[in-house]
Formats: structure tokens, sequence, C-alpha cells
């Protein structure tokens, strides 16, 4: 209580304060409302209400975790850069070797796959999963009866591990008939009397056909993708104003134009975080192709080549960086847009 | 306008009787079925592969009506696999885990919402961001450093002095980790408790950590239960931690455990899928009966006050 | 599946698999003295040239049994049940003489054994571990991580014949390793399955395809594959390569000293695309296991993977005593005289990093030493009958009758290599490297194949 800086004068200040007819506005921060009228110009004294050993925990209770945040984050992130710029192989010297690594990852054979592969993780998700995912929000919004157990039933992939959601998968794509579901399935509708005038797909390769296979892990990745985006556009719906529909509604709007032009705008913040996790997800995507093939093979994926080069028997630790900074640029991109538009929030 | 979980939740349950009750077409029931039947077939053909019996499978193959159930696969799994251990790895590196992300984090939120300072916002997006980036851009340095941390470390927390291959070292970089996620949303959370509280606590002279302990934390339980029990499914759903900062096969946590059982019992898709499914009840537990825990978790954050 | 990418250590009883096996028989030794005095893993030079063989310093007599104390820890890549038994069969017996060694076993599955072997090495090791010879072996001694154990080999040098001697040795001419098993690349089928349709074993390339087109005739799928986890094609890579090219070009092939581009390796690929037709389609999405299940239930003629052993061994004794094997056929070209093919041996090591060794160090090599005899290797190959032992003094009376079959083909051979994901660079054969290059070959075997090569060599070339 000793050091404390505001001790018995700070009763006194709050009564000059309101006789001085200063504004108690409880938006503004707590210094300034304590501030004694202007006596002289320009200097305004603050009283603060922390005391020294206040401050320190303050500094403690951000610092320790800031520290640990920066050294085993932050600090091998740019580590990643700069052993990008090495030839290493995980042991012996450190040679600094400028843009070398990046001239090989630039003439890899697997790595315009990658690119390319993860150009279309982003667009499948931004422009199948993500909206099939507020499709279904919007049609579980409101009355549906049994929406209880269709939210179940939708979120139940989100709490699945994407290891096990690949296990999963697999036991539909086994190729072999009699073995996974998909094949077993087509070839029993072939061998039906009504024969569909549809090509024999009984024997596609769907997990190993380089053509075909991203797409088969993206619709196992769309399973939970479609879940997780519904539920935050659900929430979303839900705490969106009734009075507006309804306001919309006597006006005469259709359902498809209350959500178009009234509902959509108003969920502005919801449909931030949904694009920037649409872009997030689509660059982290790893464990369903890991778990199939290890990335290759049409399965190639930046994140994948990462680890495969520099964290397997082989230790192209220079290489694999090189990979992984390509990675952390994309990256970046959906990262600062999402920090810049919390920024700005932050500051209204 | 968005509004506060709480005055959401309200509004929802006041909405039915003011809303126009809006006429769902068939079509709409239609699709919604089947959109709801696709989506739980795979759990469901999962199901029943691991209730199959070997001979069944290999005289008929897995697309077949079963000509008898088994929990043979699911005992097999337990034995064989070694889940039991598999289960305690995956606790011990849970629990903790979510313990001290969110006393951390809430500590961290706590500091840089409730007091003025002019590095408040880059102290977040530093910490959000940590969270944001791909897992790939800093497990080479990571893993190196585990490999090199031997001077640190004591002796009850890593039996080789390094934080590679040690379940303390996976609670370490999980809860890191996490950190930004959980500071995003307790931080969105505390923004939206009065500032007089602190204050007053603060009049009343409270340290500020008692301020945190006593005042902010039993106002957060909402929010804190809804990251504990995501925080949770994360954690226990992390494949790729474990994967590459540990080498023991008995040490793993049970979804890179998976991958062993992959490779021991490749194709024998019963044994997988009963394996599988064992491996996933922790979570659909905590999913069912803290569900809402959990939805309101994913939303805090993006739900604004 | 992702697990299964490397090829199979023996330890393993090949790769990751569901592990019933029988009790079978032992090894003739007697077939293994008669082996060709060279055998090289390929890709270095020392190898290849004449053994230079040395015992090197004065060996240090290795403690009397019973007179040994303390711990030994080795690190195992095998996780299956059946190979991981024989390890312990072979454990206890030590044991049993030796009461007051605590033998500690870490057992890793195996492929993430080899994806964190570096780390492994580089930190902290256990005293002993499984490893592989071949390039493998070598590399990691060049850094540094292996620890020489001549002085065992000086005691039980008598007990093997070069070629193991040669391929435990590394480049600064120490010896490393001690073998524990082996097994051969062969052709497999079912007897029961030929004496029906009347097919008869191929002696060239061409009965071999004519008998395909017969199998495809008959219904069968002549030659099964499994290639999901990308090195079971490499087996069939390295065997035309050994037929049309001979050894010395494939281990020159593997060190990188002959290009991808040269016109020898292109006629490998075109021999072997005359054989596509005949393989099993959508290989590439299919494990082996799945591919050795065709074999088994009889609808499939024959598959070019030794450890189908495995899996017939768990379908019953009746499947098991049906499966024989024959060596790949001859392709008519001078070097079919070498009877070469892929014969990988899996062993043990000593550490250099363990931070137990100095205490350890006797213990280990006493260790060593004792899994280097035929009584120990026997035990293994008792309880997984899909690889044979090396020690020249295994007792083989007990052998199965396809475990004496391979050691007549190993006995046979002039020249023996280690696999190709063995004998080369890592990042080379690894999953975005050769695996991928072959699969990309089985899907599409029409393509050019003057692009595929040369894309292959600039990505050796690019790695350094």
């Amino acid at each position: 209580m000793a050091d404390r800086e505001m001790n018995d004068a700070a009763p006194a200040q709050l009564a000059l304060a309101s006789t001085a007819g200063a504004a108690v506005d409880s938006d503004v921060p707590s210094r300034r409302r304590f501030s004694l009228p202007l006596r002289r110009a320009p200097r305004r004294r603050r009283f603060s209400l922390l005391t020294r050993r206040d401050k320190l925990v303050l500094a403690l209770m951000v610092g320790i975790p800031l520290a640990f945040d920066l050294v085993f984050i932050w600090l091998p992130c740019f580590a990643t850069m700069g052993l990008s710029f090495t030839d290493w192989k995980g042991y012996g010297a450190i040679n600094f070797v400028g843009l070398e690594e990046y001239e090989k990852v630039w003439s890899y054979p697997f790595f315009e796959p990658a690119l390319i592969h993860n150009a279309i993780w982003l667009a499948w998700l931004a422009c199948i999963a993500t909206p099939l995912g507020i499709l279904v929000a919007v049609i579980l919004d409101g009355n549906l009866r049994g929406s209880r157990v269709y939210q179940t039933i939708f979120y139940l992939p989100v709490v699945l591990s994407l290891a096990v959601i690949g296990l999963i998968w697999q036991l539909l794509y086994a190729p072999d008939v009699g073995n996974g579901f998909i094949n077993s399935f087509l070839d029993a509708l072939g061998q039906m009397p009504i024969s569909l005038p549809l090509p024999d797909m009984s024997h596609t390769d769907w997990l190993g056909d380089g053509n075909i296979n991203l797409f088969a892990c993206l619709v196992a990745a769309s399973w939970r993708h479609v879940g997780y985006i519904c539920i935050l556009y659900l929430a979303g719906l839900k705490s969106v104003d009734p009075q507006l529909r309804e306001a919309a509604a006597i006006d005469g709007a259709t359902s498809r134009q209350t959500f178009f032009r009234v509902v959509f705008p108003v969920m502005r913040p919801i449909n931030v975080i949904i694009v920037v996790i649409t872009a997030i997800e689509a660059l982290r995507a790893f464990d369903i192709v890991y778990i199939v093939n290890r990335g290759r093979n049409g399965l190639e994926l930046l994140s994948a080549l990462v680890t495969n080069n520099a964290l397997s028997e082989a230790n192209r630790v220079g290489f694999g960086s090189a990979i992984a900074v390509v990675l952390l640029l994309i990256s970046i991109i959906p990262i600062v847009t999402f920090l810049v538009w919390q920024a700005r929030e932050d500051l209204e | 306008m968005t509004r506060t979980p709480r005055k959401a939740a309200r509004a929802a349950e006041t909405a039915v009787p003011h809303r126009r009750r809006r006429h769902r077409h068939v079509g709409t029931y239609a699709f919604i079925i089947l959109m709801a039947i696709l989506w739980i077939f795979p759990l469901i053909w999962t199901i029943y592969a691991s209730l199959r019996t070997n001979q069944d499978t290999t005289l008929h193959g897995y697309f077949s009506l079963p000509s008898g159930l088994t929990l043979d696969n699911y005992i097999d799994a337990w034995n064989g696999a070694e889940i039991p251990r598999a289960y305690l790895n995956t606790l011990v590196i849970t629990i903790p885990s979510v313990i001290v992300a969110l006393l951390v984090s809430s500590m961290v939120a706590f500091a840089l919402t409730r007091f003025k300072w002019r590095f408040n916002i880059p102290l977040l997006m530093i910490f959000v961001a940590g969270n944001l980036l791909p897992q790939q851009v800093f497990i080479i340095p990571l893993s190196k450093m585990f490999l090199w941390s031997g001077f640190f470390v004591p002796a009850p927390l890593s039996d080789t002095g390094l934080l590679f291959n040690q379940l303390f070292g996976i609670i370490l970089i999980n809860v890191i980790f996490q950190m930004g996620f959980c500071i995003f949303v307790l931080s969105n959370y505390m923004k939206t408790l009065p500032k007089e509280l602190v204050e007053a606590a603060q009049v009343d002279g409270a340290g500020v950590f008692r301020i945190w302990a006593g005042v902010i934390m039993p106002l957060c339980r909402p929010a804190l239960a809804a990251m504990a029990t995501l925080e949770f499914t994360f954690i226990y759903n992390d494949f790729f931690w474990a994967l590459f900062l540990m080498k023991d096969g008995d040490r793993r946590p049970i979804t890179s455990f998976l991958q062993n059982l992959n490779g021991m019992y490749y194709s024998d898709y019963s044994l997988l899928a009963a394996g599988a499914f064992l491996a996933v009840i922790p979570t659909l537990i905590v999913f069912f009966l803290l569900q809402r825990y959990f939805v309101s978790g994913l939303t805090l954050g993006s739900v604004k006050g | 599946m992702a697990d299964n990418d490397k090829s199979p250590g023996l330890l393993t009883g090949g790769q990751v698999t569901r592990r019933e096996v029988l009790k079978k028989g032992l090894v003739a030794g007697a077939g293994l003295t008669v082996l060709p005095t060279v055998i090289a893993a390929c890709g270095s030079t020392a190898a290849t040239a004449e053994p230079t063989q040395a015992p090197g310093a004065t060996p240090t007599p290795v403690p009397s049994q019973g007179a040994l104390s303390g711990n030994v820890s080795l690190g195992s890549n095998l996780s299956d049940a059946v190979p991981k038994k024989a390890l312990q069969d072979a454990i206890d017996l030590f044991t049993t003489a030796n009461p007051d060694v605590n033998v500690k076993i870490n057992t890793v599955d195996h492929s993430t054994f080899q994806d964190t072997i570096t780390n492994y090495l580089q930190s902290t090791p256990d005293d002993t571990l499984t490893w592989f010879s071949g390039y493998r072996m070598r590399a990691f001694v060049s850094q540094g991580l292996f620890t020489p154990m001549d002085d065992v080999w000086a005691n039980i040098s008598s007990n093997y014949t070069d070629a193991y001697k040669t391929a435990c040795t590394a480049d600064d001419g120490k010896m490393y390793m001690v073998p524990w098993a082996t097994y051969a690349w062969t052709v497999y089928y079912r007897k029961d399955v030929w004496a029906d349709k009347g097919y008869a074993i191929p002696t060239t390339l061409d009965e071999m395809k004519t008998l395909a087109a017969k199998m495809k005739a008959d219904g069968l799928v002549p030659i099964g594959l499994g290639d999901k986890d990308g090195w079971p094609a490499m087996g069939h890579f390295d065997i035309i390569n050994l037929r049309e090219n001979g050894y010395q070009f494939h281990v020159d092939l593997m060190a990188g000293k002959v290009k991808w581009t040269d016109p020898a390796v292109k006629k490998v690929f075109t021999v072997w695309k005359d054989l596509l037709p005949f393989y099993e389609s959508g290989s590439a999405g299919r494990v082996w296991q799945d591919a050795a299940k065709n074999l088994v239930a009889k609808r499939t003629g024959m598959m070019l993977q030794p450890q189908v052993a495995e899996t017939f061994t768990a379908a019953g004794d009746a499947d098991y005593a049906q499966l024989a094997m024959f060596p790949w056929p001859h392709h008519g070209t001078e070097w079919d005289a070498e009877e070469a093919l892929d014969a990988p041996i899996d062993g043990f090591m000593i550490s250099a990093n363990s931070p137990t060794l100095a205490a350890d160090l006797a213990n280990a090599k006493a260790l060593m030493q004792h899994l280097s005899t035929g009584e120990a290797q026997g035990l293994a190959a008792k309880a997984n009958p899909a690889n044979i032992a090396c020690a020249n003094d295994t007792d083989t009376s007990g052998y199965t009758d396809l475990q004496k079959a391979q050691v007549a083909v190993l006995a046979k051979a002039q020249k023996l290599t280690q696999f190709l994901d063995r004998d080369t660079k890592p990042e080379f054969a690894g999953p975005n490297g050769m695996q991928a290059f072959l699969i990309d070959f089985l899907q599409k075997p029409d393509q050019d194949l003057d692009s595929f090569l040369g894309k292959i060599q600039t990505f050796w070339d690019s790695l350094d």
C-alpha cells in the first residue's frame, strides 16, 4: 500500500474532477478521467492506478509468454528465412550460398505441381467448400425441424483429427472392389439390370491416380471444412438483429433478397473471418495428403515438400527452408489482411 | 450490427415468435436431408467396417451384408496397438496444455485489453500471427532447437535433457502455438467486460494479479469453458508436432500413433477402422457432452461484442 | 499408405505388415559359403574395388560370457510383432548368458525410424541400433555417427563370406555393421495355380511375356504390383537394369557416374514398358499387401516381391505351402551370367553419440557379437520365414523350402545389390524423388522417355 502513487489524493481528485464539471465518460480511459483541470498548459498530469509492483506483474504476465512466443515461433520463423540462404544439410558447417537454394527450388520438378495444387486447394475451398458451408448455415438458420441433429452431423467431422479423417476416407477410396466402398458401390451399380449409360468407374484409383487424387483429398478435407464454416456462419447468422430481417420482409423482400441485400452485408466481420480462415486452411493443408502418400504423385503440396526434404532422412535443410519461405510469403497475404483488419477494428 | 454472444442467445430465443414463419420448401428439406446422409455416411461406414469379422471380409469383401458382427477388432486394436499407452500420452499432453494455455492466454489478454499501452495492438498481433502461420514455416529450426536444447531442460521434464522426444516438449510447443488463438478470443471477450470492474478493484487496492484471479477469471468462465473444449479438441487432434518432434513409438499421442497403426495393420481395414474409432472416442465424448461450449468457443472469436 | 514408403527392412520381415507368422526351421548355412565374393552396396568407389578388408586395430577381446554387467540400449525399427519377437528371442539368449546385463530395446515404427534417423543419430541415439547396409550406412559413417567395430569382426570374420564383409565395410575401410538377415528379390507364385493351368517357370524374358499373355487370357492378372508406398516398383527397375546392363552399370548409375539419360537406361524403361500391359492396374493406389492378397486369392499369376511370404504366412499353412519362387528370367544379354539380384542386408550398428556409450561400450560390442552368431540369427529366421540368416554357422536344417530356395538363389548369384533406395542418396530415392518418378512412368508408360529421363537427371544434378 505504501507504494501507491495515488493514495489519499484519489478521492480528492475525483471530487475535484466532478466539481470542475469534467465529463466522466465511461469510455474515456481511466487515466484521463482523473486528470486535473488545466491550470498550467501544456502539461497534463496523469495518474495511473497502477503501482510499480502492478506494472511489474503486468510486464511479467505479458513478457514471459511473449518471450516464449518469440523464442519458439518467431525466432524459428526468421531462422527458416536465414537457413534458406544456406545449403546446410543438418550437420556440419552452414555455408551461405545466396539464392542458390531458391534456384534449386525453382527448378525442382515437384515445386510447380505443389504450387498448382495449393492454388487448386484454395480455389476449391473458396468456391465450393466455403459456399457450401455458408449455404448449409443459411438453411439451418431459422426454423428447420431437426436443426440440432443436422448441426451435430455437420459439426462432427470438425472434432475429428485430420489423421483420422484421412483413415476414414481411405476406407471409402480403396481401389479394389470389395475393399473400398466407392468402387464397390459403383461396381454394384454397374451390375444392376438397368445399366446406366455411364462409364465404368468402379476401378478408379482414387488415391493413386495423379489426375484425381487431389480432388479425392479435397472431398475429404471439405467434409470437415464445410462443418467448420457452418458453425462460424450459423453463429453469426443467429446474432443478426431479427428486426432487420423483419423490416426487409415487411418491405416485401424474398428470402434470397433478404439474405444478399440485408443479412450478408451486416455479417461483414464474420465474412472477413471466413475468408481468412479459408485461405489459412488452404495453406495449412498437410495432414490428409501426408497420410495418403506423403505428398507425391498428384498430392504435392508446399507443406509436404518442406517436411519431405528437410525433416526426413534426406535432411536438405537449406532447400527445405527455401520452400518454407515460399510458403511463408504466400501465407503473409491472408495473415496481414487479417491483422490489418483486426487492428482497424481495435482502433475504432 | 452484430451482438454479443449473450444478447444473441437471447435474441435467438425470442426470435421465433417474432420472426415470420418462413416457408421451407420441400426442396430445401430434401437437400439438407441428402447432405446430412452424405455427411454422416463415412463415419457410419467406418463403424460398420470395424464390426466386421476377418473371415467375413476375406470371403465377401467389405461391401457386403454382415454374416456376423464382432467387437474383436476393437479388442485387437486395443491390445495389439498399445492404444492405452497412446491414450495416456495424449492425456498427459492435452490436459496440461489446455490448462496452461488458458491460464497464460487469459493473463496476456487481461494485460493487453484492460490496460492501455502503446504496444498493446502490436503485441496482440504478434501473438495472433504466431498462430496463423503454417506449422511448416518454422518446424525446421524448431526441431533443431529441440535437438540441441540440452542445456536447460531439468530432469523431471526430460529424461535426456533435450526437448526432443519429450512429452514436455510437445506440451510446450502446443501451449505456445495455441496461445495466439486463445489470446485473440479471450481478448475479444474481455473487451466486453465493463471497465469499471477493474478500476473499482484497483481503487479497492487489489494488485493486478488479484484482479485477474479474483475478478476477471470468474467472469470469463463461459469463454474459458468454451476455449477449454475447443483447445482440448485442437491439441488432441494435432498430428504434426509429435510426428517431427518425437521419435519413440511408446511416447506418441494417439493421432500420430495412428500412423503406427496404419503401418502395422495395413490393409486390415477392419482393424484400422476400429483403431481410428477408438482414437476419436474422447473427442466425440467431449463433443457430445459439451457441444454448446464447442460452438460458442469457435464463435466467441468471430462474433465480436 | 504413407507409412510404408521405404524399402523393407528384413528385420521387419518386409515392410510393416501383419504379424502372424509360423515357426519354421533354420537355414542351411552351407549354401551361404558359396556366396559370391563381391557383394557391393552400390554407389561407392571403395566398395566396388577389392574389399579392403582391414580387421583394424588389435582386436579388443570381447569379455567372456558372464563377465559383463551394466546396461546396453538397442534402437529397433522392428515394429511388427513377428520380427520384434524374433529379435527378442535372440536378446533373451544373450541375457541368459549374461544375466547382469540389462538390454533395453526401444522400438519405433519402421518408417518413422528411418525418417527421424538423422535427428536420432545426431542427438541421443541408443547405444546400438538396427540399420541397413549400402549407401545409407556409408553416408552416416562419413558423418561420424557410428562407431567402428573392427574388434568384434576380428572374432567373427570367419563366420561370414567376403560378400557380407564388404557390405559391412565403410569407405574408410573399417567395419561398422554386423549383418542380421537378408532376403532375395525373386518372383513368387502359387504352385497349385501354375500346376492347374499348366504354366512353366520362364527362363527367358520372352518366355515370361508369353506366359503373361497366357495368364491374361486365362483371366488372371499376370504380374501383381502394389506400389502405393513407392518402393516396390524399384525392385522391378533394379532387376531389369541388372539384366540389361549388368551389375557395374547399375552401381555406377546409383552413384551418379552414369547418367540417367544414357541410352542404356532408356533401354531399361523400354523393356519395362513392354511388360507393363501385364501389370496389375491401379498399382499406385494399392498397398503391396493388397496385391499380395490377390496372389493368395489366386487372382494374380506372379509377383516380384519377397514380402508376399508374410501375407502367405498370415493366410495359413495351406497357402504358405503353395508358395514358391523363381529368379527373374534372363534377358539374353551378356549380363545374365551374373545372376545378379537385390538382396538387401539388415544389420546392427553401434552409434557414436549415445550418451551412455562410454559406459556401455563393452556390453554393446558383446551384444553385436552375439547377434552375429548363427545361433541368434537362426532364431530370427525361424520366427520370420520371409528372411534368411547371414552367418555361416546358422543351422539351416529347419529352413522351409522357400528359405532353402532363397539360399540357393543367393548362392548362385555372382553379384548382389542392396535395392535402389539403399544404394543411392535418400533424397534421390525418396517420396519426391525416384518413388514419384517411377509411379509417373507406371501411370504414363507412353510418355517421351527422353524428357522423362532428362527430368530425372536434372533432379539428380540438383542434389549435391
